[in-house]
């Protein structure tokens, strides 16, 4: 059985390549909605924060995990929103 | 098992999303399809059987839902770079909290690591973003803060985390070693982002970015969870493409931009010959009427005068009179990559009128007047022409070759770099002092 860390490693190595392939194509007038939506991507801690904070315990670690929680889902919807705001700005020339 | 699938396909969806940002007429779809993976991985997230508590964690994602989107909804589109710099610290500091709430009495030596390193990346990042917001909001001074032994100070901290970090992994039980090495980071974040000047703010903001997502993969180790590690691999890949994109646009390496202190107590060689030539608004009129081909080039003086609007107004008129309106957009205009297209799409300048440096640089021999509104040091021609200049090398858009350049500036203080501009002495320039949304309203109102 092949240890879970060298498998993380896998998932982490394999998704750094693809994430280079997928962001240089990003064209430079998308690069701030490009950083938003990136916040927004960095807020799936949410998930790490939830399966913390929701183990029934009411000790200082839960309490942390709680914070953690507000804090990721501040990045997640207000990344979004603020990217989905910036994108429906761009527009094409008419005619 | 179901959760584990759910996450995978959250993973596509995030992926799919940022394929869809490969052109701006698919990249709000592309949003939304991330968005949509967001939320089924959070849904699965709390569909665990581990997690049986939920009112908590409600509480804590309606608090988060609330602040978020009213920043969302509220902050000005010239404020961005603020936002995203704190965004960036809340990642940070999230991914800290949960390596700290992950920290378990019978953790093993290699989640500990995993701990120590989310604890440590997710503090570098919270406190250097909050130092980079307070720069970028001017709420503290913007320029770099350089002191003698700074590299001193700086490798004593590094030393003091891994020192503090060995003895954590070697005693756990102890949380004497957890705040010292949690204390060090914070206190490194800080270090790290003042010696860092106004004008480096896009690199300093794309690598904190970066940082963030890699702070989200060190706590998905810390967790043993595979969607924060793919997650959080595209964002600290995207950051670090972005941060590569704009030291390259101003020619240097990260490292110098992140050791150097640029602009602060560099000697000034670069020799100006010429004298500043004013000119009026009427008189910028007449020369703009007759004008066939416009060039219009924002930089971050843009920005604070919130002048975007006027602009727009400028160039439809300009269009009406039969003229050609192009927007020269460089790489490292504003405070953050894309400062300025976001800017004029909120003034519906349509995308396609943005030309990027490479592109307009060879049609400007044929421009008749360039507008320069607020830039500087990303039109200085000594960058070309001058080897001793602190800027040479870096890649500029060349507005001096254009037939006449307007430079819309407030003063004759030099830019964010301290470097004086010899555009301002060549004989095609004009300086048209004052505030940019007022000059440019001043021209606006002699086409009506």
């Amino acid at each position: 059985m092949v240890p879970t860390e060298v498998f993380l490693t896998f998932i982490l190595v394999l998704s750094i390549f693809l994430g280079f392939e997928l962001i240089n194509k990003v064209p430079s007038t998308l690069h701030t909605p490009l950083m938003s939506g990136a916040n927004a991507i960095s807020g799936i801690c949410l998930v790490g924060a939830i399966s913390l904070a929701g183990t029934g315990q009411h000790d200082l670690h839960h309490w942390l995990a709680v914070a953690a929680v507000a804090l990721a889902t501040i990045n997640v919807v207000g990344g979004y929103l603020v990217t989905d705001r910036m994108l429906a700005m761009f527009k094409k020339k008419r005619g | 098992m179901l959760i584990q699938y759910t996450y995978v396909v959250s993973a596509v969806l995030f992926i799919y999303g940022l394929k869809e940002l490969s052109s701006p007429a698919t990249a709000r779809r592309g949003n939304m399809i991330s968005s949509v993976g967001m939320l089924l991985a959070v849904v699965a997230a709390l569909l665990d059987r581990a997690v049986v508590d939920f009112q908590w964690i409600v509480l804590g994602i309606v608090i988060g839902a609330v602040i978020g989107g009213a920043a969302a909804r509220l902050v000005q589109m010239t404020a961005m770079p603020e936002m995203v710099a704190l965004f960036n610290g809340f990642g940070g500091l999230a991914s800290l909290l949960i390596g700290w709430a992950a920290l378990s009495a019978d953790a093993e030596t290699l989640t500990l690591i995993t701990i120590v390193l989310s604890i440590l990346i997710g503090g570098v990042t919270f406190t250097g973003s909050m130092v980079a917001y307070g720069k970028l909001s001017e709420r503290i001074g913007s320029g770099a803060t350089l002191f003698s032994g700074q590299q001193v100070v700086n490798s004593i901290i590094v030393l003091g985390i891994l020192g503090s970090a060995v003895m954590f992994c070697t005693e756990p039980s102890s949380s004497m070693w957890l705040f010292i090495i949690i204390g060090l980071s914070l206190l490194f974040g800080v270090m790290a982002v003042i010696p860092i000047g106004g004008a480096d703010m896009p690199v300093v903001i794309s690598l904190l970015n970066s940082y963030s997502g890699l702070a989200a993969c060190a706590a998905g180790f810390a967790v043993n969870n595979n969607i924060l590690i793919v997650a959080g691999a595209l964002v600290g890949a995207s950051g670090i493409i972005l941060t590569q994109i704009m030291c390259k646009a101003m020619n240097r390496s990260l490292a110098n931009v992140l050791f150097s202190g640029f602009g602060s107590g560099k000697v000034e060689t670069t020799k100006v010959e010429g004298e500043i030539k004013p000119i009026s608004v009427e008189d910028a009129y007449y020369i703009l009427e007759a004008a066939s081909t416009v060039a219009i080039i924002p930089g971050y003086g843009m920005a604070v005068a919130q002048a975007q609007h006027v602009v727009k107004e400028l160039a439809e008129l300009l269009e009406k009179k039969g003229a050609e309106v192009s927007f020269g957009i460089h790489p490292v205009a504003g405070r953050m990559p894309g400062h300025m297209n976001v800017l004029l799409a909120e003034a519906d300048v349509p995308y396609d009128q943005l030309l990027e440096m490479d592109e307009i640089n060879p049609r400007m021999e044929n421009v008749d007047v360039a507008i320069v509104i607020g830039a500087n040091d990303v039109v200085n021609p000594a960058a070309r022409e001058n080897e001793s200049s602190p800027i040479y090398g870096m890649p500029v858009i060349n507005v001096d070759k254009a037939r006449t350049v307007f430079v819309l500036k407030r003063s004759m203080a030099s830019g964010f770099a301290g470097i004086e501009n010899p555009l301002f002495y060549k004989d095609n320039t004009r300086m048209l002092f004052g505030d940019a949304k007022q000059s440019i309203g001043g021209l606006v109102k002699e086409f009506g």
